[in-house]
């Protein structure tokens, strides 16, 4: 049950992008067409719980047992780019389809700061190994969720007549906030979940 | 002259907020008020500065094949610089920003800088484009937050202008971010079309 609620609170009341605003660029990046947002949503979920489970475990058993904890950040990154790296190689070698699909958006993942920003958090939540991986996949779900709904709005909103002051980033922005607004009807769901199954 | 034209290059002309809309994260997300937005400018400025430096010092030693990872990990160790003195010397702001700070390293403009700018130029000019992107992005996060707080807590800096009762709570909440920055950047294409 536990793992439902941090699912439901991440894919839903805290949404990585549209209320904690990590993973922007892709957001505003690749959302112009419901496909390519599907496969940039896949491409982040796959490495996201990679990652996490490789930035937990170094965290726990390197920086933590040798007092290195001031050196987070730097070995994060340099671990998450050194994964993204590999994890293209060893698609493109074992699966080519899945490499055809993913292959233009790995190299993007590396500066989505919502990798990093999962691996940082889920430290910062003191989460359990298992606790991380349910966090980070939810939290690619997310992604991919708003992803794709924005994508869907954004298709619609090439059809009509915009201001001209409005046009390009501007209207994208302000419907990034009316979606945001959207998702924020999911706040106080956790919290009733949480009574409800009389947890914490 | 030549450094006054790379300044206000990164002032105005290449503004990363408004103009290049790069390193949208931290601009969305710590702009809750203007104390907030200026400090994330500020903190970021550093970075950008000492790592256009650095780098722009280091780039004939640099192999042209692993440029991108040694500028992750110059950035990277300059964040973790800041993020110690800020944990020392300033840590209600520190607090206040969270995340974001470590999460400097994957801000697309110090990244984009080192790679556009501070590998082809020396380090004085780099030093100036740092400056003149970081004034950029500093004062688009400060006026993005200034906004945000008139709207939403009806005061500047902390100062208060108008009752509460009039507070528009949205501004200061997440969908606040986008669509204040939406009008911004509207308001922004209109000035440079006339």
């Amino acid at each position: 049950m536990e793992y439902l609620l941090i699912f439901i609170t991440a894919v839903f009341v805290n949404n990585i992008v549209l209320s904690q605003f990590l993973g922007i660029c892709p957001f505003l990046g690749v959302s112009k067409k419901i496909e390519t947002s599907l496969g940039m949503g896949a491409a982040v979920a796959f490495v996201l719980t990679l990652s996490t489970i490789v930035t937990y475990l170094l965290q726990k058993l390197v920086l933590n047992p040798f007092n290195l904890q001031y050196l987070q950040t730097l070995a994060f990154i340099l671990v998450i780019a050194a994964l993204v790296q590999m994890v293209e190689i060893i698609l493109k070698k074992t699966s080519p389809a899945l490499y055809q699909a993913l292959g233009i958006y790995l190299p993007l993942i590396t500066t989505n700061c919502c990798v990093l920003g999962v691996a940082i958090l889920v430290i910062q939540k003191d989460y359990s190994l298992l606790q991380s991986v349910v966090y980070a996949f939810s939290t690619a779900i997310g992604f991919a969720l708003a992803l794709t709904v924005f994508a869907g709005i954004r298709e619609q909103l090439s059809m009509v007549n915009i201001p001209k002051g409005m046009q390009g980033m501007s209207i994208v922005l302000v419907t990034a906030g009316l979606l945001s607004l959207a998702f924020m009807g999911f706040s106080g769901v956790d919290g009733g979940l949480h009574a409800l199954f009389g947890l914490k | 002259m030549n450094y006054l034209k790379i300044f206000f290059n990164g002032l105005i002309k290449e503004n990363p907020t408004f103009v290049l809309l790069l390193g949208m994260c931290p601009t969305l997300a710590t702009t809750t008020s203007a104390i907030n937005g200026l400090s994330m400018g500020l903190a970021t400025m550093f970075v950008l500065i000492c790592s256009n430096v650095a780098i722009s010092s280091i780039k004939k030693l640099t192999p042209d094949m692993v440029r991108i990872p040694v500028f992750v990990v110059v950035i990277a160790a300059f964040v973790t610089i800041l993020q110690l003195m800020m944990q020392a010397y300033v840590p209600s702001i520190n607090k206040a920003l969270g995340i974001y700070i470590p999460l400097i390293v994957v801000n697309c403009i110090i990244l984009g800088r080192a790679e556009a700018f501070a590998c082809k130029n020396g380090p004085i000019e780099s030093l100036i484009d740092g400056l003149g992107i970081g004034s950029g992005f500093t004062i688009a996060l400060t006026i993005l937050g200034s906004v945000r707080e008139l709207l939403g807590a009806g005061s500047i800096f902390g100062f208060n202008i108008y009752p509460e009762t009039y507070n528009i709570l949205l501004f200061v909440l997440p969908p606040g971010a986008f669509i204040t920055l939406g009008f911004l950047i509207a308001i922004v294409n209109k000035i440079k079309r006339a």
